[in-house]
This record gives structure tokens, C-alpha cells and sequence, in this order.
């Protein structure tokens, strides 16, 4: 037996090895960059940049967005994924695989297409001006980086949300509705509760890249709307910061973990009020 | 509790509509004759002839799907053999420090472990006083360490659900504890191997974020050559987005094809056993 757990040890041996150099090593890396400067002498300059105006700023319309996003797309996935989750299985095959089709295909051609569909030039500006009301501006505002977000991320929503509902137990809510509920109320206090897993997951995994993207808001956005991931992107690839980008990354990493915490925390609450 | 209420329908297919929108708008427009995208002047295949003879799209296919199929299959062999290990663990606490660090690329925003990666792969090059570094390996590093967490999250659970004592009885009976692994183990988590596969191989293949930051000029996937290409308007960008939405459609199909006959398949043994 004791031959046995020392062989255990040594087959997964390669993992931890692997997971060390590759997974714990860059994020003391980023640590140790985020706290030197140019000659490697400790600093705490970029931490205290976040401090400053435009990084406070960039910070605080990031989450915005991210959280913008995030209700947006719970509003129009939930009864979407209710009603789904009610038709016939064979039609429910058939629905998650149109929603899965748009995102098997890559994030860039997708915001390509909104990209194109909302230009200057675009087939909307020009029906538009050929019905008589004339161009709207919507590329490179907010209006199209939360559209272009929400229009990405969506299928990230519906599915987990979709996939508790099925999980529910429809004897609960006939339960509720022969001891009186009326709809309203079996809505709010039996379906939302037990559909609250996939609410949870479904919103982190909307938040999570809608607060970190970089691609979207630059090709959507232009300057004024610039997110943290732009700035991030900006500082390593083009001016050649990586002890700021790395010090602004550190600050991202620690607050999405405290959101996701704070949404985990929440989920499990009032999974265990339902149990009992 | 079926309800099929008008309204219900209704809201699907609008969200449908809009879903697909702007895809049916870019398939109609990658057949136009002129660049605009407003205005249909003609039918043509002219995009998709440029497409074709864009060696270097083909050239970033190619290396897309290289990358892809070696990333999963090394992630498959590595998770594959961490997970065995870390059913056997002993200590609780051990095992659910290694399992919070193998989920960390799957937890934290694309964003930084790619710019992680890239801070390991730079100053890796000091060291070695190499300049460039970033290309195919630091690609290939960079998707096993990203595709290991959900490879390992597939099988774990088929090696809980496995009966412990099935492999205890192959060593009683004289199996060697590899031949008991190739005999007894893998077989019943089969299943939970290949879905890890073709996640990762799907996953490496969507990859955009964290590649963009490890790779150099010389070895640009998919996705990355695609990013330099829509800073312009570039109609084959619509024949390249309409051509991967069929090849897509084609797969699901299949695959759901499969899937339907062999869940007939299984029905038919249960009745015939």
C-alpha cells in the first residue's frame, strides 16, 4: 500500500510541477514587476498611480459597464431561458444550439458584424437616412460598447440559466400553486430562488470578461470610452510599461475576486435558505 | 406546467432575430460585388477568392489548429494523470490547494494570465539573453496551462463516480497498477477524457486574449491574424466570418446527428438487456 501512494504521488507529479511554473510563477511575476520600477528597485509609484483621476476613473466606468452589461443581460436572457426550458425537449435541442452556433464563432468576428451593422456607412445609418431621419452616431459611443457587450455575451447567460431551470423540480411549483401562490408570488419566491445557481454563474461569467475586455471597447468605443483592459493592453504591447500595466492588472485581479466572492457568498446564502 | 404562451414565443424569436442579425447581415454582404456594406451592388465570389489566396489566413489556420491539437492532447495526458493522483490524495488540505491553483486560469480575466505569461516569457528571455521568445512554444506552453483546468474538471467527476473497488479488485487479481489503470480505469473514464479533449481543442482554438499577448510574429494563430485584419474594413473578414459560421453549423449538426444515434443506440441495449 505504501509502494501505491508513492507511485500516486509521482503521477501527478508532473501537474504540480507544471501548475508551479506556469500558473503560480507569473502571478508572482506580476506581484514583483507591479511593485519595481525600470532598474528593479522597489517602488510603490504604481500602485499609488491608481490613485490618480483618469485611473480611478477608467476603473469605476469598467465595473459600471461590467455591471450594466450584466443586468442587461440577465433581463433579456431570464424569461428567455424560462420559456425555453418549457418547450418540448426535442425543441429545447434544438434552441441551445442556436444559442451555442454564435458563440462557437470567434468574439472578434462577432463584434465585427455589430461593428459593421452600426457604422457611419452602416446598413442601419443608411436605411435610415433613405427613410429620412438622417444618420445617428452610434459607433465609438458607450451606447455601442454596452450594445456590442451585452450582444457577445448573452450566450454566456442564457445557457447556465437555462440549464438550472431544467435542473428545477416542477412538483415545487405546482406545490405552490395548489397551496395558493398566485403567479406573482411562486415567480418570486419558488422559480428565482431555485434558479438562483445558474443566475450566479451566468453573471460571472458575463462580468468577468465584460470588465476586461479590450477588444470590444476598442473597436467599438473609440478614445473616450477606454476600459481598464484597453489601458492594460496599451501599457504592455504598445508603451512598453509593464511595471504600471502589471500594477493595474494586480488591482483588477484582486477586485474581480472580491466580486466574485461577494457573488459566490450570495448564492450559497440563499441556495442554504432554500434547503432548509 | 407547459405553457406555450404566445407572448413566450414571441420574445424567443425576437431575441433569435436579433441574435442572428447581424450574422445574416455579414453572410448577404460577404457575396457583394462592391466593398460597401449597405448597398448590394451585385452578386460576386470575389472575397471569397481573395480569401483563398490569402496565404497567410491559411498559414494562421494552419497554425491554429496545430496549436490546438497538441495543447489538448498534452492537457489530456498531464490532467488525465494529475486527476488519479489527486483523487488518491490524502491530505484534504493539499488536495484542495492544488485544485484552487490549477482553477486559477480559469478563474482570473484572460486578460491577466495573458499578460502573466508574457511576464514569465520576457524575463525567461533576460535570463537566457534571448530576444524573441514569444512564438510557437510560449504558445503551446501558454494553451496547455489554460486548457489543464477544464480537462481536469471532465474527468474528475467520472473517477469519483468510478466503483474504488473495481482497480482493487484488478490488483487482487494480479494486475500491475499500470495494467489495472489501462484495464480497469481508463475505460470507465473514457467519456469524461474525450469531452476534456475537444473542450480544450474548442478552447484553444477560440482563443484570442491570452494568445495575443504570448505570440510573436513568427507563429500568429487564427484569432490574433484576425485582430490586425479588422483595424481596417476588409469585406474578406465577412466571406472568413461567413465560412466559419457553416463550417460550425456542419459540425453541430453532426454532432448532435451522433449524439442522437448512439443515446438511440444505448435505449436499444438497456431494452435488449
Amino acid at each position: 500500500m505504501k509502494k501505491n501512494s508513492l507511485l500516486s504521488k509521482l503521477i501527478s507529479a508532473p501537474h504540480i510541477v507544471w501548475a508551479a511554473i506556469f500558473i503560480v510563477v507569473p502571478l508572482v511575476m506580476v506581484v514583483y514587476y507591479a511593485f519595481t520600477d525600470r532598474n528593479g528597485d522597489f517602488t510603490v509609484e504604481n500602485i499609488k498611480a491608481m490613485g490618480y483621476y483618469t485611473y480611478v476613473n477608467v476603473f469605476l466606468r469598467s465595473l459600471w459597464y461590467g455591471i450594466i452589461v450584466t443586468v442587461i443581460c440577465l433581463v433579456i436572457a431570464y424569461p428567455f431561458a424560462y420559456v425555453i426550458s418549457n418547450l418540448a425537449p426535442k425543441t429545447q435541442g434544438t434552441m441551445v444550439m442556436l444559442i451555442m452556433l454564435p458563440m462557437w464563432m470567434s468574439l472578434l468576428l462577432r463584434t465585427y458584424s455589430i461593428m459593421a451593422l452600426i457604422s457611419d456607412t452602416g446598413i442601419i445609418n443608411s436605411f435610415l437616412e433613405a427613410v429620412g431621419i438622417g444618420r445617428i452616431k452610434m459607433i465609438n459611443t458607450p451606447f455601442a460598447v454596452i450594445l456590442g457587450m451585452v450582444y457577445d455575451f448573452l450566450p454566456f447567460m442564457i445557457l447556465p440559466v437555462y440549464s438550472a431551470m431544467t435542473k428545477m423540480d416542477v412538483s415545487l411549483i405546482e406545490t405552490a400553486y395548489d397551496l395558493g401562490a398566485n403567479k406573482r408570488n411562486v415567480f418570486l419566491k419558488v422559480i428565482i430562488p431555485l434558479s438562483r445557481s445558474g443566475i450566479v454563474s451566468g453573471a460571472t461569467m458575463v462580468f468577468v470578461p465584460s470588465v476586461s475586455t479590450f477588444f470590444i471597447s476598442q473597436r467599438l468605443g473609440g478614445s473616450k470610452t477606454a476600459l481598464i483592459g484597453e489601458i492594460i493592453e496599451s501599457l504592455f504591447v504598445k508603451n512598453n510599461n509593464p511595471h504600471l500595466g502589471s500594477a493595474i492588472s494586480l488591482v483588477l485581479m484582486v477586485l474581480i475576486l472580491i466580486c466574485m466572492f461577494v457573488m459566490n457568498r450570495f448564492g450559497d446564502e440563499e441556495e442554504g435558505a432554500v434547503m432548509i | 406546467m407547459k405553457k406555450k404562451t404566445p407572448l413566450g414565443i414571441a420574445y424567443t424569436a425576437l431575441i433569435l432575430i436579433l441574435l442572428y442579425a447581424p450574422i445574416i447581415v455579414m453572410i448577404i454582404f460577404s457575396f457583394n460585388s462592391s466593398r460597401s456594406t449597405s448597398v448590394m451592388t451585385g452578386f460576386s465570389l470575389k472575397w471569397y477568392r481573395d480569401l483563398l489566396y490569402d496565404s497567410e489566413i491559411i498559414k494562421a489556420l494552419y497554425h491554429s489548429l496545430i496549436i490546438a491539437f497538441l495543447s489538448a492532447s498534452i492537457s489530456t495526458v498531464l490532467g488525465t494523470m494529475a486527476c488519479v493522483g489527486i483523487e488518491r490524495m490524502t491530505k484534504k488540505s493539499a488536495k484542495s490547494l492544488l485544485m484552487n491553483v490549477t482553477n486559477i486560469p480559469m478563474m482570473n480575466p484572460d486578460i491577466v494570465t495573458g499578460i502573466s505569461m508574457l511576464l514569465l516569457f520576457t524575463f525567461s528571455g533576460l535570463i537566457l539573453k534571448k530576444s524573441d521568445v514569444l512564438g510557437f512554444w510560449t504558445l503551446l506552453i501558454t494553451h496547455i496551462t489554460f486548457n489543464l483546468p477544464y480537462v481536469i474538471l471532465s474527468i474528475l467527476p467520472k473517477l469519483r463516480q468510478m466503483d474504488a473497488y473495481l482497480s482493487e479488485a484488478a490488483y487482487d487479481l494480479g494486475c500491475t497498477p499500470a495494467k489495472a489503470f489501462f484495464k480497469v480505469v481508463l475505460p470507465s473514464i473514457k467519456t469524461g477524457i474525450i469531452s476534456g479533449f475537444l473542450m480544450a481543442i474548442t478552447l484553444s482554438i477560440d482563443d484570442f486574449v491570452i494568445s495575443y499577448f504570448v505570440t510573436g510574429s513568427s507563429w500568429q494563430t487564427l484569432p490574433v491574424k484576425i485582430y490586425s485584419m479588422t483595424k481596417r474594413f476588409d469585406p474578406t473578414v465577412y466571406a472568413l466570418s461567413t465560412t466559419v459560421f457553416f463550417a460550425i453549423l456542419i459540425l453541430l449538426i453532426l454532432k448532435n446527428f451522433f449524439q442522437s444515434k448512439s443515446e438511440k443506440r444505448s435505449i436499444r441495449g438497456e431494452k435488449t438487456e
